[in-house]
């Protein structure tokens, strides 16, 4: 070994590599191009042909698509029927947001910052355990807990409450949701409150700042991105459930989700469940935006 | 017709949607769209039928719904006959329609479709006609389900009447200490927030039946044949139920349980519950009132494009003889086409046959009427008719 530097011709596997260090263009858009052409096509493709069918109708005597374009089912969708669907399906999903945010902030509080190390695995691994059961099992399970004789009537009449009978109502469903979409909440806050450094509140003590006034101004503007980061799981997941209406809901339980499933599965009325489906979308959209704004993409 | 209106803004849309446009002409639904003829012509009622049945092909690709392809009598079949079954289950009517859209698109052979589908395939072309000189069980079948109106038309039989249920009215034998006759019971304030109906916009039908027999002025002959005011009044009687409603059901097992527990004490409900549920020893019983029922009645119906139909007609002959009959009776849990396979249906398990009303008269049966498609045109060419669609999304507003 005389030499340190070893003057070698470049092979070809090489001389790639060596053009695409240089180039950092290429690299990217070699990388990037799989990815975005798969995005592009897939998600945004169907997207675009989901918009595209609201637009056209089904002809009612032999059930065929009708390309021609129409505003037929924008106008059905903007009566009372549909309205009030809509309505509950939001009412429903700020509801369960609100009641999952209020359970999951001491909870996540208690987690992040009183919890033995020990402790703190244990909860978690509470919270995150009925995640690996089916969610079908989970709500089976909550109407054998909610039914007319069931567990928590039971359990109501053991403490001299009476029997209660809330099985197969909105309640139910509120209950169940609030149950399912819990963990997306607390992960999310206590990553939010594990970040708080002890000396701010520190100083809010040093300052002279009660318990809760440090809860009011300093924890929870700062877990509040968090708490939006969760928002958008339990929010968007609820919105756009179908199953829970379908097996706890009782009348006038119905979702966005159950009427565009009922449109593809029954009716065979595509362009209509299209026409459907872009509610979810936009109030997504609108509450994405608004979370953005917000500053709660930096939580997650 | 629904009235379109057209708008000035769809223009600028289309200009916009051009690039997606060119990627939906290339979806089949789209490339199919011209093929059906609206109106009241079947589109292959002149396609020949064979004269005999000839070698199997050595394949058969079925559409059927869950439990209708089961190994205890797809296995024999398959060695009889050397036609290896393929089955696709789909989950609803309107996935059975969508699979065989362009007559099975020459992959599939058979589809157990349901009253509800059969007059959509029919007139969609998706179906042929079937020589019943070749069904040599099809004499054994009840007369009514030979050549019912859901799956004949003109003399043309599109397919083998298989089995068939009732919607029979379920109650608590606690609550009612002798059967209801009418189904007064589900539309009366006495049983608020205990009554169940299956969510299904069918059940419109249901209603129509019901307002057939108590308000005869609205001359409703046909359930499935409503004009406007006939339907008006079927969905006003729906909503006046709504709030004596506790749950739409949406599958057997919950309304099971919705009795077991007694939330509910009376309901329209398949035969399938009540066995189950007096099976598990639930105060149950069933009837079907005076005012009649509706049904249900599934046919193995030929694709327009069958690849293999030696092998289809073999298994329509096969499925329609007593034995498989009573076999898929007993697991499915449903009443025979075929007559003779009561006797069976108590050897594989003891009363099922009177369980399934397999072995009741005439009279019976007549008080049946079978689901189909509602059409706008009537079927009888009047087209002052509601079509399914606009049933659905009544049946939306009565639901909430």
């Amino acid at each position: 070994m005389s030499t340190i530097r070893e003057e070698r011709p470049m092979g070809g596997m090489a001389r790639v590599s060596a053009a695409l260090w240089r180039r950092t263009w290429l690299r990217a858009s070699l990388t990037l191009t799989p990815p975005l052409a798969w995005f592009l096509v897939i998600y945004i493709a169907s997207l675009a042909l989901m918009l595209v069918t609201a637009f056209w109708t089904v002809n009612p005597f032999t059930n065929v698509l009708e390309h021609s374009w129409t505003f037929t089912n924008f106008d059905q969708l903007f009566t009372s029927t549909y309205l009030t669907i809509i309505a509950r399906t939001l009412e429903m999903a700020a509801l369960v947001t609100v009641t999952d945010a209020v359970i999951a902030l001491p909870f996540a509080y208690y987690m992040a910052r009183v919890a033995s190390p020990r402790g703190r695995q244990l909860l978690f691994t509470a919270v995150l355990l009925p995640l690996w059961a089916s969610y079908l099992a989970r709500v089976y399970a909550w109407i054998v807990i909610l039914q007319k004789g069931g567990t928590l009537s039971w359990a109501f009449q053991q403490v001299g409450l009476g029997p209660v009978n809330i099985g197969y109502t909105n309640t139910a469903m509120w209950l169940v949701f609030s149950y399912i979409w819990l963990p997306f909440m607390i992960v999310p806050v206590y990553g939010a409150l594990e970040r708080i450094p002890d000396s701010l509140l520190e100083a809010s003590g040093d300052l002279g700042a009660r318990a809760w006034r440090t809860a009011r101004s300093v924890i929870v503007p700062l877990a509040l991105p968090g708490i939006i980061a969760g928002s958008i799981f339990t929010f968007s997941l609820t919105l756009g459930d179908f199953i829970t209406p379908l097996l706890v809901g009782g009348t006038n339980s119905q979702f966005i989700g159950n009427v565009i499933y009922d449109n593809i599965g029954t009716a065979n009325n595509l362009p209509f469940a299209a026409t459907l489906s872009l509610v979810p979308i936009v109030i997504m959209g609108v509450y994405l935006l608004g979370a953005r704004a917000s500053g709660a993409f930096e939580a997650l | 017709m629904k009235p379109r209106r057209r708008h000035g803004a769809a223009g600028a849309l289309i200009a916009a949607a051009a690039v997606a446009m060119a990627v939906v002409s290339i979806i089949p639904s789209a490339a199919s769209a011209g093929r059906v003829a609206a109106g009241l012509s079947v589109p292959t009622a002149n396609l020949p039928v064979p004269s005999s049945i000839g070698k199997g092909e050595g394949k058969l690709n079925l559409i059927a719904w869950a439990g209708y392809a089961q190994p205890e009598w797809v296995k024999p079949f398959e060695k009889q006959t050397g036609c290896q079954v393929n089955a696709k289950y789909p989950n609803t009517s309107s996935d059975m329609v969508s699979l065989m859209a362009n007559g099975g698109g020459g992959q599939y052979d058979l589809v157990s479709a349901s009253g509800d589908a059969d007059l959509r395939l029919i007139y969609a072309g998706d179906v042929r006609p079937v020589n019943m000189a070749l069904i040599p069980s099809w004499k054994q079948l009840y007369p009514f389900l030979q050549s019912p109106s859901f799956n004949t038309i003109a003399g043309k039989h599109y397919g083998v009447s298989f089995e068939f249920g009732p919607n029979v009215l379920l109650y608590n034998t606690k609550t009612f200490k002798t059967a209801p006759t009418s189904w007064s019971v589900i539309y009366s304030n006495k049983y608020k927030g205990q009554v169940t109906v299956p969510d299904n916009p069918i059940q419109i039908a249901d209603a129509a039946l019901y307002l057939s027999k108590s308000q005869p002025k609205l001359g409703i002959t046909d359930p499935y044949e409503l004009t406007q005011p006939q339907f008006n009044a079927a969905v006003a009687l729906l909503k006046s139920e709504h709030p004596l409603i506790k749950k739409y059901w949406d599958a057997a097992s919950q309304e099971i349980s919705l009795f077991q527990s007694g939330t509910t004490v009376v309901g329209a409900a398949w035969p399938y519950q009540e066995t189950t549920l007096a099976a598990d020893k639930a105060p149950v019983a069933s009837t079907i009132p005076k005012e009649g029922a509706t049904g249900w009645a599934d046919t193995w119906m030929l694709a327009a494009k069958a690849p293999d139909p030696n092998c289809a007609y073999k298994w329509m002959a096969y499925m329609s003889t007593p034995q498989i009959q009573a076999e898929d009776a007993d697991s499915y849990g449903e009443t025979p086409a075929n007559t003779q396979a009561c006797a069976i249906m108590d050897k594989i398990a003891k009363g099922s046959c009177a369980g399934y009303h397999a072995n009741e008269p005439q009279s019976y049966f007549n008080t049946i009427k079978f689901w189909k498609t509602p059409l706008g045109t009537c079927d009888n060419g009047k087209n002052d008719c509601v079509p399914f669609q606009s049933w659905v999304t009544a049946w939306t507003q009565i639901i909430g």
